[in-house]
């Protein structure tokens, strides 16, 4: 798709829509419209207008410094990037291995982190949008609406959220950037005092976790065409499964399917995958353009994160979540779910998983065990691939004989989405862009079809849910035709 | 400002608070949620205008302006600008606003530098070229703490301040006590 707009027979005559949400007066992500001369959108470009350069500034730190110097790259899951870069550096040393009780505590954490994600992205920043509706007092469509209105809710997603950060806490030892995960291991296992503390509150949790499914799936049924329907894309899906297929967020090997659901590459082992993927890049964003090296860069692009994980395993480890699975599945027919509104609900049955996981972790000794590091002869190489909240995320260093890092590769979550990501805006806004004329209409549906995605938007950007608009519209000799902008009441003006 | 302002109908009015994300990870926006049940009654005491919480669009006037992240590119510097102009009391949150943090360790390299080991150099790299798009915001050479930028009335160190810290360092400013803490809340790893 990317390139049909350079084959577009008369590209002078393409106009161009720019969407600025907020965010970009924030340094965040931005959005453009390129129409055609028969006004069909041809391409959508979201902007990722954020640098950083960590593969550059991390050159020349020692590797163990890793896990704890790369997870700044974002606070909202920190444990993603600390755990990626824990297994890489696992390699350099030679761990080829974790023991029993490293492995599982490293798992604990990040069934935590993915819980209080998962509640965050849900209850946080999608719940206002649910529960009110679009034409909602844009005072009141937040989380503060939703602790005055629906205060039950709000008090099992804040909940919920600490939950999983409190596990992340006692793991890690803070909530944010703590520093459980060396190379090798870990630096302490719990006591159990720690276990007893967790256990008090967990089936309580594992039943708010149902609560917010029997919602979500309330909320899909009440429009279900719309849902379905709505920025649907037919998209190759890829993730993390286990050796036997099963839903999988810590370690296993890449699976990709395509949209009829046949595979394209599976069990690929991770340390690979520069064989399976490789990245484009734009002008115009940040934000590299991930694909399957075998399809290539037009039509190798595929979706990461939930939806992609549900669809792409064969069955759930724990009961209620694979009762929840076979129930998602049954929308297919047979084929995967491509709703892209369907991410919600799938986040939702993993947010269940997590919880399920969860209990049956604490009550395993291994928890409290001594035996915490592995070593073995260091290796100059490194890769880590971990099902983060959001998707898979890939990283890769090299270091000298001295332990210095000299190369470093990182393929985040969001990114894996960025073409889904555009192709999603593109449909939607071919629906609703009416000739020249920009609508109210067009501005939501563009947020919400963004928003489904949970763009992480640290990892990627800064931004984070919300999204207010001011969408130009500018002809083929950049002279503005129209403008729509959203006022703090909601209302639009036309300001042209 | 002394304490909440009264209305004419006698009753307290909300402080209104902002918050805007930089060039930070916004780890210090999770650390504000992380006071957890707190938050309900934080919300009793303010009523947040634009922070990314909210779809405010439009920065009003506010008695309190949170700053997380450092000053990287031209955008930021126009945000924060714009805090400060709005704001009576504006506050660094965290490592990066404080001193730029982890994205400041750029500045031992030339910009150039960075793009090029993303953009050009990088394994797997398809195309290589530097985005430069007129829809992306200049970068700034260096990164900067906001107080090179802005005038800061305070600062909150911490990667990031624990949710402890923060709600003991917003409660006595709404009350308007003077702010202290106990050493455990300043006790950094």
């Amino acid at each position: 798709m990317p390139s049909k707009l350079e084959t577009a027979q008369s590209p002078q005559a393409l106009k161009r829509v720019v969407i600025e949400p907020l965010t970009r007066v924030e340094g965040h992500g931005k959005v453009t419209l390129l129409q055609d001369e028969n006004q069909v959108i041809r391409q959508a470009r979201l902007h990722i207008t954020e640098f950083r350069g960590f593969e550059k500034f991390i050159q020349g730190r020692p590797y163990w410094e890793l896990p704890v110097l790369v997870q700044r790259l974002c606070g909202i899951c920190p444990v993603s990037h600390h755990l990626a870069a824990a297994k890489a550096t696992d390699m350099i040393v030679g761990a080829r291995e974790l023991t029993a009780t490293a492995d599982k505590i490293r798992r604990l954490m990040h069934f935590g982190q993915t819980l209080q994600s998962h509640a965050l992205h849900f209850f946080h920043l999608c719940s206002p949008d649910l529960l009110f509706g679009f034409d909602d007092d844009v005072r009141h469509r937040n989380i503060v609406g939703v602790i005055e209105d629906h205060p039950q809710i709000a008090k099992q997603g804040v909940l919920l959220r600490k939950y999983g950060q409190e596990i992340i806490r006692i793991t890690s030892g803070k909530r944010i950037h703590g520093t459980g995960a060396i190379p090798g291991g870990i630096n302490k296992s719990l006591r159990k005092s720690e276990i007893e503390y967790l256990q008090k509150d967990i089936t309580q949790i594992i039943g708010w976790a149902q609560d917010s499914i029997e919602l979500i799936k309330k909320i899909f049924f009440e429009h279900y065409a719309y849902h379905l329907a709505f920025a649907s894309i037919e998209s190759n899906m890829m993730s993390v499964v286990g050796a036997d297929g099963a839903f999988e967020l810590y370690d296993g090997g890449l699976r990709a399917t395509d949209c009829w659901g046949k595979s394209i590459f599976d069990h690929v082992d991770y340390n690979d995958y520069e064989q399976y993927i490789r990245e484009g890049i734009k002008n115009w964003s940040y934000m590299k353009f991930p694909f399957i090296t075998s399809i290539g860069q037009e039509q190798g692009w595929y979706r990461v994160g939930p939806l992609a994980r549900v669809n792409n395993c064969d069955f759930f480890s724990t009961p209620l979540a694979e009762t929840e699975r076979r129930e998602f599945m049954a929308m297919g027919n047979g084929l995967p779910v491509q709703s892209t509104l369907a991410y919600h609900w799938a986040r939702l049955i993993e947010l269940l998983h997590c919880t399920e996981a969860i209990a049956e972790l604490l009550n395993d000794r291994d928890l409290c065990g001594k035996d915490l590091l592995n070593r073995g002869e260091l290796q100059l190489s490194g890769t880590g691939v971990i099902e983060a909240p959001r998707g898979t995320l890939f990283h890769h260093y090299e270091i000298d004989e001295q332990g210095i890092v000299e190369k470093a590769s990182l393929i985040v979550s969001t990114t894996n989405n960025n073409q889904a990501m555009n192709e999603s805006i593109r449909k939607v806004s071919n629906q609703y862009l009416d000739g020249n004329m920009l609508s109210e209409a067009l501005l939501n549906q563009v947020e919400v079809a963004i928003r489904a995605y949970d763009p992480c938007l640290s990892c990627a950007t800064h931004a984070i849910g919300k999204m207010p608009m001011q969408i130009n519209l500018l002809n083929a000799n950049n002279e503005l035709v129209d403008r729509l902008e959203k006022r703090v009441d909601g209302q639009f003006d036309r300001t042209i | 400002m002394n304490g909440a302002q009264m209305t004419d109908s006698g009753l307290k009015a909300k402080l209104k608070v902002s918050t805007a994300a930089l060039c930070g990870c916004f780890g210090c926006h999770m650390s504000l949620l992380d006071m957890d049940e707190r938050f309900f009654k934080l919300v009793e005491l303010i009523e947040f205008d634009r922070t990314p919480l909210t779809d405010i669009k439009r920065l009003g006037r506010c008695d309190i302006g949170l700053i997380e992240g450092g000053v990287a590119n031209a955008e930021n510097v126009e945000v924060l600008r714009e805090f400060r102009r709005q704001c009576d009391i504006l506050v660094a949150i965290g490592a990066c606003a404080v001193n730029g943090g982890v994205p400041a360790m750029r500045n031992q390299f030339d910009l150039k530098e960075c793009l090029e080991e993303v953009y050009i150099h990088g394994i797997g790299v398809e195309n290589p070229q530097i985005p430069d798009d007129i829809e992306i915001p200049l970068l700034l050479d260096k990164v900067h703490p906001i107080h090179e930028v802005v005038k800061v009335d305070y600062f909150l160190p911490g990667c990031p301040p624990s949710a402890d810290t923060i709600w003991t360092f917003l409660t006595q400013l709404i009350e308007g006590k003077a702010i202290s803490f106990p050493y455990s809340l300043i006790h950094y790893d």
